[in-house]
């Protein structure tokens, strides 16, 4: 699906639609309440053409709904809830602060959420578990929060040949693996670096910061890695991480978009530095790549060159199946759209309000 | 008979049914009205059954500050007002 998109707002839920002269709001849902992220409609299987949006309702908490027509109607359906904490547990409160991620594979939802809980549904949001062989895992002591309070899952990257496998990242808490459908887990960390860790510790797969982390679809075995540190690259299902130096101007970003079926091909928006979070003098900015990270082209062609001060956040640059349409959305609301890869971008003529995702289908 | 109310704010996501109870505390006054709609529990309360961080309780005027015991007495014409915190934007 390259002609319907999403975005996630602070105010609300935008569906985009692609016509010949470009992207435009076709439907606007939940204008008001923050929405943290939304599951595009099933594109196959029991749930097929159903969609989920996750609310984050300031004063009563989060809220998920459900929709059947493509958003026209919603109705709520439950939200995941922790267990009992027992008393004494170490670690942050177990209270759902926020779904971060929202995935489907083979007839099973799966829902990343600060504080770090994995839960799953398997009848479409009637009802949810959460996946205690991993929030019961030792490691998840060391875990802290990056960019909030608590830690946090914000990528979530099922196998799409083996049902049973999936990919997660935590912001604190590293990249996580399953091959046996969540029973049991894997730290899956080798060659990442925290240089904001004292030096003995850098190589600490526990507290690992992976900004975001993205599968090659027709390749899954390659995995791209938006680091605190850095960009990495995988080309084993994340059991060996490859720094990848060659961006230019800057590392550090948040985001990266990985070409649907070339494994070399990978997008990602660079910030300063960790203490300065805005473009490089100002200057907005997508680095590509299309070699594996040996080389990379900054594209300027479209984007604001002076006075820009946008943030492309986690979940802030996707890329359609056609591996040419993306978009790329900012906590300031800015909305950019290319048709060609990146080769000119276009400024869209929307003033949102903060960006929290995107998504095409 | 105690009487509990919610903020109008609450309409736009759920049925918030005025409810009368004979409860004597706070607790069973609002359990009183999740079984008149389940559905605001998760709205008042979180995950540990604690009243929300950004909802604020009313006893006949007093504002509650104690969110996880929830153990205040109420009289027969108490008056409960559960609201929205002046927090967010």
């Amino acid at each position: 699906m390259n002609d319907r998109a999403w975005v996630a707002t602070r105010k609300g839920l935008f569906r985009l639609q692609r016509s010949p002269d470009g992207w435009r709001i076709a439907q606007i849902s939940f204008l008001g309440e923050p929405v943290s992220m939304v599951l595009p409609p099933v594109a196959a299987g029991p749930h097929r053409g159903r969609m989920l949006a996750a609310l984050n309702l300031g004063h009563f908490g989060t809220k998920v709904h459900a929709s059947d027509d493509a958003g026209a109607t919603w109705h709520e359906v439950t939200t995941p809830t922790y267990p009992e904490q027992p008393a004494g547990a170490a670690g942050p409160a177990w209270k759902l602060q926020q779904i971060w991620s929202l995935e489907a594979a083979g007839g099973t939802l799966w829902a990343g959420t600060l504080p770090g809980g994995l839960f799953r549904s398997d009848n479409f949001g009637q009802s949810w578990q959460l996946v205690r062989s991993l929030w019961d895992q030792p490691e998840r002591a060391e875990w802290f929060g990056g960019g909030y309070d608590v830690p946090g899952i914000h990528s979530i990257c099922p196998h799409p040949g083996r049902p049973d496998e999936l990919l997660l990242a935590v912001s604190c808490g590293g990249v996580w693996h399953t091959g046996d459908g969540a029973q049991t887990w894997k730290l899956r960390t080798q060659g990442l670096r925290a240089t904001y860790m004292p030096l003995e510790r850098a190589d600490d797969g526990r507290i690992q910061d992976p900004h975001r982390i993205e599968r090659c679809a027709a390749r899954p075995e390659v995995v791209w890695c938006q680091h605190h540190n850095g960009i990495w690259r995988s080309a084993d299902d994340a059991l060996h991480w490859q720094e990848i130096t060659a961006a230019p101007g800057s590392s550090f970003g948040f985001a990266v978009a990985v070409h649907p079926s070339d494994p070399g091909a990978a997008w990602f928006v660079p910030a300063v530095a960790d203490q300065c979070r805005v473009p490089k003098d100002g200057a907005l900015v997508v680095n590509r790549t299309r070699d594996g990270g040996e080389t990379f082209e900054a594209q300027r062609q479209g984007l604001p060159q002076a006075d820009c001060y946008d943030l492309v956040y986690r979940h802030g640059l996707i890329v359609a199946p056609d591996g040419q349409s993306l978009l790329m959305g900012s906590s300031g609301g800015g909305l950019w759209a290319t048709f060609n890869g990146g080769e000119r971008w276009q400024t869209l003529p929307l003033r949102l309000p903060p960006i929290y995702a995107l998504r095409f289908g | 008979m105690a009487r509990v109310v919610f903020t109008p704010q609450l309409r736009r996501f759920t049925e918030t049914p005025e409810v009368q109870t004979s409860a004597t505390v706070l607790r069973q006054a609002l359990e009183s009205a999740f079984e008149a709609n389940p559905r605001l529990r998760g709205y008042v309360f979180d995950d540990q059954a604690h009243v929300r961080a950004n909802v604020v309780i009313f006893i006949d005027g007093q504002r509650c500050d104690d969110r996880t015991r929830l153990d205040q007495t109420l009289r027969a014409d108490s008056t409960v007002h559960v609201l929205q915190a002046l927090s967010g934007g």
